[in-house]
């Protein structure tokens, strides 16, 4: 058989890992930033103890290897706590933990490049701390942070391969199997490859798109 | 040329030289103290403030002027002290600070217009979030007070567009949207070249006439000499003098007094 037979007759098969690697990134960046951002509030804004929490768990997850953070979650942890999870979804909660360690950082450095002057001139209207954040420091300090945040998905994207050390049946798992089936495998993980390249490339179009379609005048990096 | 006509009418004060009661004091200011640390800016400051009243706080840099106007708005807490408006106590007010505030309105040396809003967005936003306004009657209304300020034709730009003058002209009338009765000017033009600063002048002047209350931080001792009707010389946080322009700047009964003024007499020059 040649390798373009072979190709034809797994496609259908890689397409599927495609569609769980997407899914491991949607749920990871949405946990990312479903935590990230009220951590990085509560980093600004709260009180001391809160504060020293979400610095730990920041410590926690940016210091161990992901392999090791999935390792102790998938075998540890979730069983431990008489969790009997699936492996996808395992994957997607770990890499969205460890994703919102990350971006807490990335949001909290954006609210606080935000000028002081900002806040204050929202309180001096009349506004709570509250709306202000809201309507003033959020809509500034979301558009300060995409750049940075855009990093995101090509790290979630690559490190969702390292779920098939817990076999979840992703681009790259689905790869190795061919593989071993077939016997070919310069083309094969060429291929892979290709795959993860190509959905980086979309990824980071649509990013871009995003970041134009909310650019101000003269405000964030585009600015000067 | 201020007056309002569909929209109801701001404070309706009357001119600066119309005779006013003794008892018609807008705001109270009693015994303010003040520290950073072990740096006592504010040593215990009173005054009263008439309606329609303009009145210029001048000194030296450093003197506790600019932290006095923002302990009256309470975004500073000061240590002791009081102020009142009319007969409502706006220090320890807990969450009816949001009312006072908007009844005591604010412009800042820097402008701290909201950078990523339009001119127009950035008069509305506190009509909506704070006041709650539908959307219809909120950009009427801010357009209103941009046209106020000369500014309506800018309504759609963004800050970083504007010119330090325009940009103090937006944050004025996002001051005056919400109403207020005072409005606390921290060095309004400290930062515009001096073509910008007369602009801001103009507005603030055409403002005072209109009869709303303001109190000044400033050194444009010509707009002083000009458009207050009290001037409040400060020092080391302390107020040391104080009077109408004819007597402080051209006859202080302190030493101090004399000293500061006399650096600016180009300056206040009296026309006559």
């Amino acid at each position: 058989m040649d390798v373009t037979s072979i190709l034809a007759e797994w496609t259908p098969y890689l397409i599927g890992g495609i569609s769980l690697t997407l899914g491991l990134v949607a749920i990871a960046l949405g946990i990312g930033v479903a935590l990230g951002l009220p951590f990085a509030l509560v980093q600004v804004y709260g009180p001391r103890p809160a504060k020293a929490a979400i610095s730990a768990y920041a410590w926690f997850f940016r210091g161990l290897p992901v392999l090791v953070l999935l390792f102790l979650f998938y075998f540890g942890i979730f069983p431990a706590m008489g969790l009997d999870l699936p492996a996808f979804f395992v994957g997607a909660v770990v890499l969205g933990l460890r994703g919102a360690a990350y971006q807490s950082q990335i949001f909290r450095g954006a609210i606080q490049s935000i000028n002081e002057g900002q806040m204050i001139a929202a309180l001096s209207l009349g506004m709570t701390r509250l709306t202000a954040i809201k309507s003033i420091i959020l809509p500034q300090s979301l558009r300060i942070a995409l750049p940075g945040w855009s990093n995101e998905y090509p790290e979630i994207l690559t490190d969702s391969a390292i779920c098939y050390a817990i076999g979840v049946a992703e681009l790259l798992t689905r790869t190795s199997q061919i593989v071993a089936v077939t016997y070919v495998t310069m083309p094969i993980y060429l291929c892979c490859a290709l795959i993860f390249i190509l959905l980086n490339y979309a990824g980071m179009r649509v990013i871009h798109v995003v970041e134009k379609r909310v650019a101000i005048p003269g405000f964030g990096a585009g600015a000067g | 040329m201020w007056s309002k006509k569909e929209l109801p009418s701001r404070a309706s004060g009357q001119g600066q030289d119309s005779p006013m009661k003794d008892d018609a004091f807008v705001l109270r200011v009693e015994d303010i103290h003040k520290k950073f640390g072990t740096n006592e800016v504010l040593k215990g400051v009173s005054f009263n403030v008439r309606k329609g009243e303009t009145i210029v706080f001048i000194g030296p840099s450093g003197t506790g002027k600019s932290t006095l106007l923002r302990c009256i708005n309470q975004l500073t807490i000061p240590e002791k002290g009081r102020v009142w408006l009319h007969d409502d106590e706006v220090t320890n007010s807990g969450p009816k600070i949001s009312y006072f505030r908007q009844k005591i309105g604010m412009v800042f040396q820097n402008f701290y217009l909201f950078d990523h809003l339009t001119a127009v967005r950035n008069v509305e936003i506190a009509l909506l979030k704070v006041k709650k306004m539908d959307p219809e009657s909120a950009r009427r209304q801010a357009l209103y007070e941009l046209e106020q300020v000369g500014m309506k034709g800018w309504a759609d730009h963004y800050p970083a567009e504007l010119s330090g003058g325009q940009a103090q002209r937006v944050s004025i009338a996002r001051a005056l949207a919400m109403d207020p009765e005072v409005i606390l000017f921290d060095e309004p033009t400290s930062a515009l070249d001096p073509e910008l600063t007369r602009e801001v002048l103009e507005v603030m002047k055409k403002l005072a006439k209109s009869g709303m209350t303001m109190l000044v931080v400033s050194h444009e001792m010509g707009f002083a000499a000009s458009v207050a009707n009290q001037i409040i010389f400060m020092e080391n946080g302390n107020i040391v003098e104080q009077g109408p322009p004819d007597a402080l700047l051209y006859d202080p009964a302190y030493v101090r007094t004399r000293k500061f003024v006399g650096q600016f007499a180009d300056l206040t020059q009296r026309k006559d």
